[in-house]
């Protein structure tokens, strides 16, 4: 664990770069999403995860499941850095053929460990890896990033309720709260209230933290991984901004699934430190 | 006299005879009692995950462990398993994943329950899920040897078995059991009766009433409705000239849909469909049932009469 603060935030301002370059390629994809998730997958990548990139099918491997399956331009350029697929193959985004799928898909990319594109269904996948691991005898873990908007489908719970029953200290939920859903905010098409006490009351270890404060991600990791919440689930409450990153699809809905124009694209080029003004 | 067994019960005993192959895992969701994967629980408690009543997280669950290299059996109803259609298909179907779903009580022949438990839909919606095979056994012999295939086949699949006891057609003929395969269970030359499930017992007493009438039938067990056996209904187009298919399952889309989309593209014949008339069930005994929805042995008979008439 030698990558320090600021190469972390290297790696994520260059994922930030490739996911604006593969919507604007496409026209087409999903950038807010994947802009608020992706210091928390810079983070986790760059320092937890046990993965061999050369062997992406390697047994013991932690799983990393992405849940919110249409933020797959943060795990793909994530992806890249990392080294499974080539930053070539992200101008494969989108196209026939290409490796990186609309959303992502365990049989088209390697480091992919879940097919996704319907919300709610990562965490009970996530679970299956888990219990397979504890049958294993492995001490693998499985990660499982959802979104605040995916909380509303009931298998969400389903899953949370099972995970919990079944004591599973090596599932390891990050929750991506940016705020805002395919329509709107999530507080005007369904408030969810408490989110913490509802995973407390599920019999989840519970922590909160700032999902841009590299500091606060890698103490949040550090609780994730803690000897002392190996005792069941835990999920990380990561708040995070939709669109993190450029300024003008901050917390701006119309950017959960629509490609910047010429003109945006420059604009955000410029604010990632691409080009000069 | 003929032994009486139900199809759930052939699926429970080959859970436990697979239970020698260490990565089999029975997932269930709080209908083990019923699906009769209890008596895996028992023996394997460390293998057998409860899921509560929560059927989309079950199959998802399953997902997991078998892109682990497990091979999970989840059973729940038949109408239950529909519950988690989409899971099926996105989590299971799609990714090539093989989890083996069972959804026991299919059928109006599930009886007394009534027409919420009596699903006669889930053939044909699991049918059109690309990688995923689907069964239908008559008996509990051959329910036990064909999920005692499930571990070699490598992709999922949907086996519905059904809670009541039906006559045992296959005692000391399990070698003849193949998953993909249809059974000649009786030989006939004017009309072929291609049956699943529990109409395969009343589609042998609809051939002894046609010989009764003068007409040889033959009678055939097609205990996987996908993928379907092409090459058999060929040779029975051949031999026979004139077609019926018998199951429990609405006439959309079960069997008799999957006949008679390999007819229209293959060599033609008269096919007649005996199946639950696009309606829904209702409270009633098995016999009761096939009864009210016309698909008993004297119905088939008509409907081969019919199809003789068409030839």
């Amino acid at each position: 664990m030698s990558t320090s603060i600021e190469e972390i935030e290297e790696i994520a301002r260059k994922c930030r770069v490739e996911i604006v370059k593969m919507v604007y390629r496409a026209q087409a994809g999903h950038p807010g999403g994947s802009l608020s998730e992706i210091d928390l997958l810079a983070a986790l990548y760059a320092t937890r995860m046990r993965v061999r990139p050369d062997e992406p099918k390697w047994n013991d491997r932690d799983r990393f499941i992405l849940s919110k399956g249409h933020a797959s331009p943060g795990m793909y350029a994530i992806l890249a850095e990392m080294g499974f697929i080539s930053h070539e193959d992200l101008k494969s985004y989108r196209v026939l053929g290409g490796v990186c799928q609309g959303h992502v898909d365990m049989k088209w990319c390697p480091g992919v460990d879940f097919s996704a594109g319907s919300l709610g269904m990562g965490l009970s996948f996530g679970m299956g890896c888990a219990l397979a691991a504890r049958l294993d005898n492995s001490d693998r873990r499985s990660f499982v990033m959802i979104g605040d908007g995916e909380m509303q489908e009931g298998s969400v719970w389903e899953a949370a309720m099972a995970a919990a029953h079944h004591e599973l200290g090596n599932l390891k939920v990050i929750l991506d709260r940016n705020r805002i859903q395919n329509d709107d905010f999530c507080e005007e098409q369904m408030r969810m209230f408490d989110i913490p006490a509802k995973w407390k009351a599920f019999g989840w270890n519970v922590k909160e933290i700032d999902g841009h404060n590299m500091q606060e991600v890698m103490e949040g990791l550090d609780f994730l991984e803690a000897e002392e919440n190996c005792n069941g689930p835990s999920i990380l409450i990561a708040h995070t901004i939709k669109g993190g990153g450029i300024s003008y699809m901050e917390n701006n809905p119309s950017f959960h699934g629509a490609a910047p124009n010429e003109e945006q694209y420059n604009q955000a080029m410029i604010e990632l430190g691409e080009v000069k003004a | 006299m003929t032994r009486m067994a139900a199809t759930r019960d052939g699926y429970g005993q080959a859970l436990l005879d697979l239970a020698g192959n260490p990565k089999v895992v029975v997932l269930e969701a709080d209908l083990g009692k019923s699906t009769k994967s209890l008596h895996f629980r028992k023996a394997h408690p460390e293998r057998t995950v409860s899921c509560g009543i929560g059927e989309q997280n079950m199959l998802l669950v399953g997902a997991g462990l078998a892109s682990a290299g497990y091979i999970p059996f989840a059973s729940t109803f038949a109408i239950f398993t529909e519950r988690a259609f989409e899971q099926m298909r996105n989590g299971v179907a799609r990714p090539n994943l093989p989890v083996h779903l069972c959804g026991s009580h299919g059928g109006t022949h599930t009886g007394t329950d009534g027409s919420s438990a009596q699903s006669i839909e889930d053939l044909a919606v699991f049918r059109t899920l690309p990688n995923v095979v689907v069964m239908h056994p008559c008996d509990d012999v051959s329910t036990r040897a064909l999920t005692m295939q499930l571990p070699a086949l490598g992709k999922p699949s949907y086996m519905r078995t059904a809670r009541n006891k039906t006559p045992v057609l296959y005692d000391g003929r399990e070698a003849e059991i193949q998953i993909g395969k249809g059974v000649v269970l009786e030989e006939g030359t004017d009309v072929a009766i291609i049956a699943c499930g529990v109409l395969v017992s009343e589609a042998l007493k609809a051939a002894d009433q046609l010989k009764q009438e003068g007409v040889s039938a033959c009678v055939v067990d097609m205990h996987t409705l996908k993928p379907l056996d092409g090459a058999l209904i060929d040779r029975l187009v051949e031999q026979c000239g004139a077609l019926v298919t018998a199951e429990d399952h609405n006439i959309i889309g079960g069997l008799g849909g999957a006949v008679a989309e390999h007819l229209v593209s293959n060599t033609f014949a008269p096919l007649e469909r005996v199946g639950v008339p696009d309606r829904f069930g209702e409270s009633g005994q098995a016999d009761e049932m096939l009864e009210l929805m016309q698909i008993s042995a004297p119905h088939i008979a008509k409907a081969a009469q019919r199809a003789l008439t068409r030839k």
